[in-house]
């Protein structure tokens, strides 16, 4: 029987199925961060089990970490309990653990690429919802809740019902200034934030597999804000290439078996999805969100769109553009901004960093905005020291942050004031996801740079001359 | 982590017919903090319910002097967007024990039943006839009956079936949870392992 990319490796993975229940299914890799997992080991520790494979676990603290002043104490007293917590959980049960401090430390989803523990044809799930991510690599990754954090430490295992499963395709060629930010942004706005709730998705076409890794990524992380449980992508070439030699990719013998596994990683022709969706790439605009969920975004040019085009109701809908302080038929190009904010698992990469750069270089920060820089990890912080574009940025006025999460669930310091107006490169623009009171437009480090040099929103194809 | 039997529950109910409700309003991220399960319950829909000066909001139905019950009923698209437990934690911690909504987010809805809470989900027409009912009058009674799998608006014996994996019914019914099974295998598990591919 055909079989989708999804089967393949669902099927590879699941111990025994359950009549009239879930899949047991195996986890090859699984991340812990310090938010979601204290009450998981807690539960370990109260029913007195071991962890079963601790070499398939990994921690790395970001949820609540400072992005400044990373060498000093943590001040925040209920960060440091869980800070602590990760660590002596980490400790105790025999967990790799990348705390603050740490070379390794970063955004889980960001350093678990960057080592190689992301591996196409793997299980990988994390206390997170975003861990979507690493299905760019054409790995089956999802978030779970910490209950179920407590059986991966326990047995490996997850019991879930097998989804139903989507293909979106996107063909064409992307216009100038258009990233993989937009195209995700743009499917979500069609689908909406429930589109694909109870699918799992995979993405093909043209536009994704030109796009780069990190554009990938990009893509797969933002599937859970369509509703899906994660999206994956076909391994390729530029897959393999990103993941040989990374320091916990397979070596020598390993290596030769898991890419003889890795080419098996395809969807058969003639395969059959439960639904399938098509998009041209070509007609997808710098997008923006100008209400209170990512299904609400729409091309920078347009103007917000009337309750009556909307598929929620007219109730919430106007609950969400008053907590914007935005009303229908206006223009997004022009409204104020007084933060920016550029990082997080969405679009915290060197990539992101190169096309913020290329677009504020010989510009100057505005006045008005507090801009936020923070990268996903300390390979990305080094990356863009290496690159000179740390360099380029000091001239036009910005500074970089220490990695962490940041301001894209804002349980550090660095939390939007209440009122005041983000444009932000992370994932979700919830009723005060930067903090109480925040207003939160979702868009692409190009957008966020063309707002962080003009302090409104900017459509950037205006202010582009040479891009990356 | 145990919880309560679920067997048929009979309860009023409170509305909150609001779209799109997402984790971050259930529970906010700052207090996802804590390093034991402790306290969610007061943080329910927290910058819904409290002004910054932690206040009541008066018009917020949780502090509604009308509205009570063990039943929760949302808008569609309940629970969507983070994968915190902490949400469902602290609908169970409020003393919630079932949610009702014509369409739920998924892993809302798993970690819903993985602590004790039964997501219920109904048709739109069925959602909208409990919330006119309810809004109408505070003291309605709703049934939920997981042996029979419905959910009946007791007044005027409107009744529903809602699908559950018999599986997780037996589970609720019996308060245990998947960790307990796992474990009775795990040497099926171990066993499994071998053969993997990574
Ligand atoms: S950056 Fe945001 S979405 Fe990503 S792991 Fe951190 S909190 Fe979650």
């Amino acid at each position: 029987m055909s079989k989708t990319l999804f089967d393949k490796v669902w099927d590879t993975h699941v111990v025994r199925k359950i009549e009239g229940g879930p899949d047991v299914l195996f986890i090859d890799r699984h991340l812990i961060h310090e938010v979601t997992s204290p009450v998981a080991f807690l539960g370990l520790k109260t029913r007195g089990i071991r962890v079963l494979y601790p070499e398939r676990t990994f921690a790395t603290a970001d949820h609540n970490t400072p992005t400044i002043n990373q060498h000093l104490p943590v001040e925040d007293p209920l960060s440091v309990k869980q800070l602590k917590a990760l660590e002596t959980n980490s400790k105790e049960y025999g967990i790799s653990h990348w705390g603050l401090g740490h070379q390794k430390n970063g955004i889980v989803h960001v350093v678990g690429p960057e080592y190689g523990i992301t591996q196409p044809g793997a299980t990988i799930v994390c206390g997170d919802s975003h861990t979507s991510t690493h299905g760019a690599f054409g790995a089956i990754a999802f978030g779970i809740g910490t209950s179920e954090v407590e059986m991966v430490l326990s047995s490996q295992c997850i019991m879930q019902p097998k989804p139903k499963q989507m293909r979106i395709n996107v063909n064409g060629k992307l216009g100038k200034g258009i990233t993989p930010k937009d195209v995700a942004l743009y499917i979500i706005s069609q689908l909406t934030t429930s589109g694909a709730t109870g699918y799992f998705v995979e993405y093909a076409g043209d536009v994704f597999k030109n796009m780069s890794m990190e554009g990938r990524m990009t893509v797969c992380n933002l599937s859970i804000e369509m509703g899906a449980r994660g999206g994956m992508m076909a391994p390729d070439e530029t897959t393999i290439n990103y993941v040989k030699g990374r320091e916990f990719s397979p070596k020598g013998e390993a290596w030769d078996k898991a890419l003889a596994y890795y080419k098996t990683l395809k969807t058969d022709a003639d395969a059959v999805f439960d639904k399938e969706l098509t998009f041209d790439g070509s007609a997808i605009e710098p997008m923006i969100t100008y209400g209170t969920n990512p299904g609400m975004g729409m091309g920078i040019s347009q103007a917000i769109p009337d309750a009556a085009h909307t598929e929620g109701g007219a109730a919430s809908y106007e609950k969400s553009l008053n907590y914007m302080g935005f009303a229908e038929g206006e223009p997004m190009i022009g409204k104020k901004v007084d933060f920016v904010f550029v990082g997080s698992c969405t679009n915290g990469r060197i990539e992101d960093f190169r096309a913020f750069t290329s677009l504020v270089k010989g510009k100057h920060k505005a006045d008005n905005v507090t801009v936020w820089l923070v990268p996903g990890s300390h390979i990305v912080e080094a990356q863009i020291k290496e690159e000179g574009l740390l360099d380029i940025l000091t001239e036009a006025g910005f500074t970089l942050r220490q990695p962490g999460c940041s301001a894209c669930l804002a349980m550090n310091d660095d939390k939007i004031p209440s009122g005041k107006y983000a444009v932000s490169t992370s994932n979700r623009n919830f009723e005060g996801r930067q903090g109480p009171g925040s207003r939160t437009m979702l868009a692409s480090p190009l957008v966020a740079a063309a707002a962080a040099i003009t302090g409104v929103v900017t459509d950037p194809r205006t202010l582009i001359e040479e891009l990356v | 982590m145990a919880y309560d039997k679920f067997n048929i529950l009979t309860s009023t109910a409170v509305p909150l017919p609001i779209e799109n409700v997402d984790t971050d309003q259930i529970i906010p991220a700052r207090f996802l903090k804590a390093t034991e399960r402790v306290g969610f319950g007061d943080n329910l829909f927290r910058d819904w319910r409290y002004n910054p000066d932690n206040t009541p909001k008066k018009d917020f139905v949780l502090n509604s002097p009308v509205y009570g019950g063990k039943i929760l009923v949302g808008g569609k698209n309940f629970g969507s967007g983070s994968s915190r437990e902490h949400a469902a934690w602290a609908v169970y911690d409020y003393g919630f024990r079932c949610v009702v909504s014509s369409f739920f987010a998924d892993i809302f809805r798993n970690n819903c039943l993985n602590v004790g809470v039964l997501p219920v989900q109904v048709s739109p027409e069925f959602a909208e006839k409990i919330f006119t009912a309810v809004i109408a009058d505070p003291k309605t009674e709703i049934e939920v009956n997981l042996p029979d799998q419905t959910i009946t608006l007791l007044a005027t014996g409107e009744k529903e079936t809602f699908e559950i994996s018999p599986y997780k019914k037996d589970n609720m019914l019996n308060g245990f949870d998947d960790l307990d099974y796992l474990q009775s295998i795990k040497k099926e598990i171990q066993e499994f392992a071998v053969n993997l591919p990574l």
